[in-house]
């Protein structure tokens, strides 16, 4: 067999596995994000589904905390419109509405009778639940995101990327505001 | 090390092939048949035998809201598609396993005791080191491991009666290798003696290390390694005996069931490793992720070698340990809180109906009671069930 035949048969071989390794690999691993976005994303839904049942527990039991009942749900309206929208935008709303929990359950502190109800413990724990869901999904889509885009930069693998049109995703950051509220002293206790 | 051990049952299938049939590789042939019926059975039934002699019943979402929630979230914390059967097992001893052949039909069962004991970050550390069982298929490769030694046990057991009893085996060849039989016999011999006991501790090695691997990816998958640390040593001072654990479900376990029985928990029989070590290595973690794991590890021995396969050390990076989530509710309450939500859930799985009378006593129902009335012991009043 002449010596051109052969050297193209082995360049044709090391093509293909770069090409094949890194083009398969690229593929798991962006399915693997978008499986990972959808489970942030079905959490993120069971939480909006579980805000309006906790506020109207919530407004059962306390007469002076419409501000942040209603705070909570605006939040949560405009999470939900935004729920077709990229990692970028919802980031910030999910953000928004963490913190107006947060804030809610603060001031549900001071309602002994409120903390006492069957109901709201059960909601609340599946509150927490979801919140931390939400931010287990979110740690797994970001390791994901970080696989991704390293395979996407880095050496053998880039090329192929390139070749494909595989583009890098974005993370998703949700930071709940400190309250640092000072605490509020009551004499009508 | 799994090779080790498979190689082993090859080279004692061969040389009792050889030995006695003058033909090494129909002793090998015989070896793999064994190997391959014990394993298709554990395999396929494994699960469920392991499940029924520890007694463990399975619940749903309603029985235990909070221990179905914990599981879920290390499920999408470690990338599982699908959330194991969760059992429980009604023991006061503390501990927890996992068990299931593939990640997509896999258990994770846990005692009533340690329901009662753990708050909620510890109870997350080790469902997240059963979940990594799971998810690093660490059953499957211990009950392989565990055939492969009980066929070179059994291999060897049948050799040795062959030899004492038989005797040297008429043999069909030619003079030429006459001179070199005496050499092959006492070789077999000692392969036969040795190779059980080389075969167990590279078994008890493999599931030591498996172990680490385990409590790391807990520390991962959690963000938060003090929560698995505080658990273990929650379960390590604890003195209760585990009524139904044996040394074939020993590996599964989080916790070296036989600890307190005289049996030295940190030999080269011991399946886990020392309790104190496991939770000096996690409490010394600079970060959550496997490197910081080598890191404490290699700290802790002033060794280099590392204890985590290769391939899970190479897709890491740096991962920050998270804050420990409060509790709603003070210690004290939440542990009385513990107690009441586990014996209302092992009321609810063993079928009891529960009636509240006016008195507010609750009454609880056996499952198959045909009275159509019961008499509250507190007031008298008569309820309907």
């Amino acid at each position: 067999m002449p010596i051109g035949a052969i050297v193209g048969i082995v360049v044709a071989v090391v093509l293909a596995i770069i090409f094949g390794g890194g083009y398969n690999r690229l593929v798991g691993l962006r399915n693997q994000t978008k499986n990972a976005w959808a489970q942030i994303d079905v959490q993120l839904k069971r939480r909006y589904d579980l805000i309006p049942n906790l506020v109207e527990t919530v407004k059962g039991y306390t007469k002076h905390e419409r501000e942040t009942l209603e705070a909570v749900t605006k939040a949560r309206n405009i999470a939900q419109q935004l729920s077709s929208s990229g990692a970028g935008e919802r980031s910030k709303a999910e953000s928004e509405l963490s913190s107006a929990l947060a804030r809610l359950l603060v001031v549900v502190e001071r309602y002994p009778d409120l903390k006492a109800n069957q109901n709201y413990l059960a909601l609340q724990e599946e509150l927490t639940s979801t919140e931390n869901k939400i931010s287990f999904a979110r740690q797994y889509y970001n390791d994901s995101v970080l696989k991704y885009n390293n395979a996407t930069q880095m050496f053998p693998s880039n090329v192929a990327a390139r070749m494909f049109s595989f583009i890098a995703s974005e993370f998703f950051e949700i930071t709940v505001a400190e309250e640092k509220a000072a605490p509020k002293v009551s004499f009508t206790q | 090390m799994t090779i080790g051990i498979g190689a082993i049952l090859l080279l004692v299938g061969f040389l009792i092939g050889w030995y006695f049939f003058s033909n090494g590789f129909a002793g090998l042939v015989i070896a793999l048949i064994v190997w391959g019926i014990i394993n298709l059975v554990a395999l396929f039934q494994g699960d469920s035998i392991l499940l029924s002699v520890s007694k463990a019943k399975k619940i749903k979402k309603e029985d235990y809201p909070r221990l179905y929630n914990i599981v879920e979230e290390m499920q999408i914390a470690s990338g599982l598609d699908k959330i194991p059967d969760i059992y429980i097992i009604d023991d006061p001893a503390l501990n927890a396993f996992a068990t299931g052949r593939d990640t997509k039909r896999a258990s994770v069962a846990i005692t009533s005791g340690l329901l009662e004991r753990l708050n909620r970050d510890e109870l997350q550390g080790v469902i997240g080191h059963e979940i990594a069982h799971i998810k690093n298929r660490d059953v499957l490769l211990m009950v392989m491991c565990g055939i492969l030694l009980g066929s070179i046990v059994m291999l060897s057991w049948f050799a040795s009666r062959a030899l004492l009893y038989g005797g040297a085996p008429r043999s069909r060849t030619s003079s030429s290798s006459r001179g070199g039989g005496g050499i092959i016999l006492i070789v077999a011999i000692v392969l036969i003696v040795i190779a059980p006991i080389a075969a167990q501790l590279i078994y008890f090695a493999i599931s030591r290390k498996r172990e680490y691997l385990a409590d790391a990816s807990s520390a991962l998958y959690t963000r938060y390694p003090e929560g698995l640390a505080s658990a273990l040593e929650k379960i390590a001072t604890s003195t209760h005996e585990f009524r139904s654990a044996n040394k074939a479900t020993a590996p599964m376990f989080t916790v070296n069931p036989f600890r307190k029985e005289g049996r030295a928990a940190s030999d080269l029989t011991s399946t886990h490793p020392p309790i104190s070590e496991r939770i000096r290595i996690l409490r010394s973690m600079a970060g959550a992720s496997f490197s910081n794991y080598e890191g404490a590890y290699d700290k802790l021995h002033s060794s280099r070698r590392g204890i985590l396969p290769g391939s899970a050390l190479a897709q890491t990076q740096t991962v920050e340990i998270r804050a420990p989530r409060p509790e709603p509710v003070e210690p004290l309450k939440a542990s009385i809180e513990r107690r009441r939500d586990t014996s209302e859930a092992l009321w609810q799985m063993n079928d009891y109906k529960t009636l509240t009378c006016d008195c507010g006593t609750r009454l609880r129902i056996p499952p198959r009671l045909w009275n159509s009335a019961v008499r509250c012991p507190h007031c008298g009043r008569i309820n309907l069930t």
